[in-house]
């Protein structure tokens, strides 16, 4: 008996130390116990796939075609320009509301400020780690571009700053830019704007 | 006769059954221990092509979650993002950093970086990130502290019954959508929790789904 129960304290202990605790740092990927139904053969996204010659699960677009609901139409919501022309819009082709505006708030915080800064100014947090060359949007020239313009710019970038077409929908880009126009017009305004009963809270 | 059976073998069966007994408590033990998702899935940590750190990137830099995984809100799939992304700021930070050769090599010939994905649920098991991020359970729940993670983790068991626990009982869980994805966001008591839960879920007309087509269809 006491060699039998030798023999088990040691097995548990191999057990243990050998397959750890729960939670333990694993670099291989989980066993699957009985892996039934588990990985079927179809295309998940962003997998990879043997069954293409360049190893990519998902496909691009065949050239000339459009992906279905994807916007293809040459409109000033689309494409920010006249119809037909490269002229850039003046003014923005959707109608502005308050919720459009904090719509464009909360994107323009999340895509927009770890660069150009909350309020706009270029002073976003990763200018501490080295980026350089930010466009300041309360510029003279970039407050005078046409929403057009802007619109180009965040989907195609600009010199240094890259596009964000394809991670910002149509709809939001303008919200966006409805939202930097706002940014603008708050350092522009002058004190006889602000509402009579509010002007003494700021020239205190 | 008295020789055929030593005096020892009395004892013969009682020692089988505490043998068997400790065998066999071991063995359950050691099943139930060892074979669920809370051991074979939590703590994979595999190792990542480039050396990308959610610390940095979240907590550090305050990114949000949704300037990378920009379709969690909006799909069943919650991307990883494309290389290009990145050089957004690495065209600038970092720009000739050796820890960074493999993203501008995938940014400049279009092929992506092989991330390993760590999360995967069964291909029958139907899963939705959208339905949960806009009805205010945060990523916390199911990824545990990515923010804090220098490399992602399994947190979480992601078994069936992990899901159950928590579609069984959301205003645990529930909290209002702009908090989601702030990893750190607690309610300040556990009371106010529930009590804000129960509303939050009776506003967005939240149901217990427990019932199997809701994850098998
Ligand atoms: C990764 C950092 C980064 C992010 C994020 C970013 N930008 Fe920029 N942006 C830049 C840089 C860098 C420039 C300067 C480009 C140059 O002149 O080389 C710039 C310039 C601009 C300009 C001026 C373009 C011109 O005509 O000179 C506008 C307008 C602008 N950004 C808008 C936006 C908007 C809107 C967003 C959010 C959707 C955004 N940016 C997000 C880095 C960024
Ligand atoms: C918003 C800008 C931004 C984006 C987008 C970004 N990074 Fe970074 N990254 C930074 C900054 C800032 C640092 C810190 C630099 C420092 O510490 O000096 C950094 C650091 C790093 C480092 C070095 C980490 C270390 O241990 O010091 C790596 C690797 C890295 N990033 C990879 C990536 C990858 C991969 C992506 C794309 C998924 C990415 N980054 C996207 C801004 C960014
Ligand atoms: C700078 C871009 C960036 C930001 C911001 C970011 N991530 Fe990630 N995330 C990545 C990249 C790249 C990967 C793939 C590499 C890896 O797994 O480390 C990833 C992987 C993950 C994974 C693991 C995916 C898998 O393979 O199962 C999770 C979970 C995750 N991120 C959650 C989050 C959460 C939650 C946030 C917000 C708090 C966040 N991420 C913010 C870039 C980012
Ligand atoms: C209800 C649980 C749950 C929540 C909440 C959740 N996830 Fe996930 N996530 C999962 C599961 C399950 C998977 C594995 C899906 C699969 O099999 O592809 C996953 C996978 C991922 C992946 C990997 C995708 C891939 O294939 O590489 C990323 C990235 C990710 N989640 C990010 C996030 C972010 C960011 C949030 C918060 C905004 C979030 N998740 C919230 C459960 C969740
Ligand atoms: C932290 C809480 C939580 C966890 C964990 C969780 N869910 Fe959910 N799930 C919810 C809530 C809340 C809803 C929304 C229910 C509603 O809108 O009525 C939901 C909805 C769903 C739906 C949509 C059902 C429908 O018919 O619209 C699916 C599918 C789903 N969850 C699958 C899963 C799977 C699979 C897992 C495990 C990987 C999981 N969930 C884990 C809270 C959770
Ligand atoms: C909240 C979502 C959800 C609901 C509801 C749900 N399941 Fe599941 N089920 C899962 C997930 C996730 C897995 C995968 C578990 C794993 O891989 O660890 C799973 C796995 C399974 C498996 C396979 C186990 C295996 O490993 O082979 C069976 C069988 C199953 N479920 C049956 C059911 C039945 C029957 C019901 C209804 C009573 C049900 N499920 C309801 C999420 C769900």
């Amino acid at each position: 008996m006491r060699y039998f129960l030798a023999g088990f304290a040691l097995l548990v202990v191999l057990v243990v130390s050998v397959a750890g605790f729960r939670g333990g740092l694993s670099r291989k990927p989980p066993i699957e116990i009985f892996p039934d139904m588990d990985r079927q053969a179809k295309v998940r996204p962003q997998t990879a796939d043997g069954f293409f010659a360049n190893g990519l699960g998902s496909r691009l677009p065949v050239a000339g075609t459009v992906a279905r609901g994807a916007p293809f139409a040459d409109t000033p919501l689309n494409t920010g320009r006249e119809p037909g022309t490269t002229n850039y819009v003046a003014a923005m082709p959707v109608a502005v509301s308050a919720e459009m505006l904090a719509r464009g708030q909360e994107r323009y915080t999340i895509h927009c400020s770890p660069c150009h800064g909350g309020q706009g100014d270029a002073k976003g947090i990763t200018t501490k780690f080295g980026m350089a060359v930010i466009g300041n949007l309360h510029d003279a020239r970039i407050v005078q571009l046409a929403d057009g313009e802007l619109f180009n710019t965040i989907t195609n970038g600009k010199n240094l700053m890259q596009g964000y077409g394809p991670n910002i929908d149509i709809a939001d880009r303008w919200a966006i830019i409805a939202y930097v126009r706002a940014l603008q017009l708050s350092r522009l305004a002058t004190l006889d704007e602000v509402p009579a009963e509010l002007r003494a809270s700021l020239t205190k | 006769m008295s020789d055929i059976f030593p005096k020892w073998t009395n004892r013969l069966p009682a020692l089988v059954l505490t043998g068997a007994a400790l065998v066999g408590t071991a063995a359950v033990a050691g099943a139930w221990y060892y074979f669920t998702p809370k051991y074979s899935r939590v703590g994979y940590q595999p190792i990542q092509p480039v050396a990308f750190s959610h610390n940095i990137h979240v907590d550090q830099l305050g990114l949000d979650c949704r300037y990378c995984h920009n379709g969690v809100e909006k799909a069943w799939y919650s991307n990883v993002p494309s290389s290009t992304l990145c050089m957004n700021c690495h065209n600038q930070v970092l720009k000739e950093d050796a820890r960074l050769a493999l993203v501008r090599e995938s940014a400049a010939s279009g092929t992506p970086i092989p991330w390993v994905q760590v999360h995967k649920v069964p291909d029958f098991v139907y899963f939705n990130h959208s339905v949960h991020v806009n009805r205010g359970i945060s990523c916390v729940h199911c990824h545990g502290q990515v923010n804090q993670m220098d490399e992602v983790r399994h947190a979480q068991p992601l078994s069936m019954s992990f899901c159950l626990e928590c579609h069984r009982h959301p205003e645990l869980k529930i909290r209002p959508v702009d908090k989601v994805y702030d990893l750190n966001w607690q309610a300040e008591s556990e009371t106010q929790q529930i009590a804000e839960g129960k509303r939050l879920m009776q506003e967005w007309n939240v149901q217990s789904l427990d019932n199997c087509s809701a994850c098998h269809r």
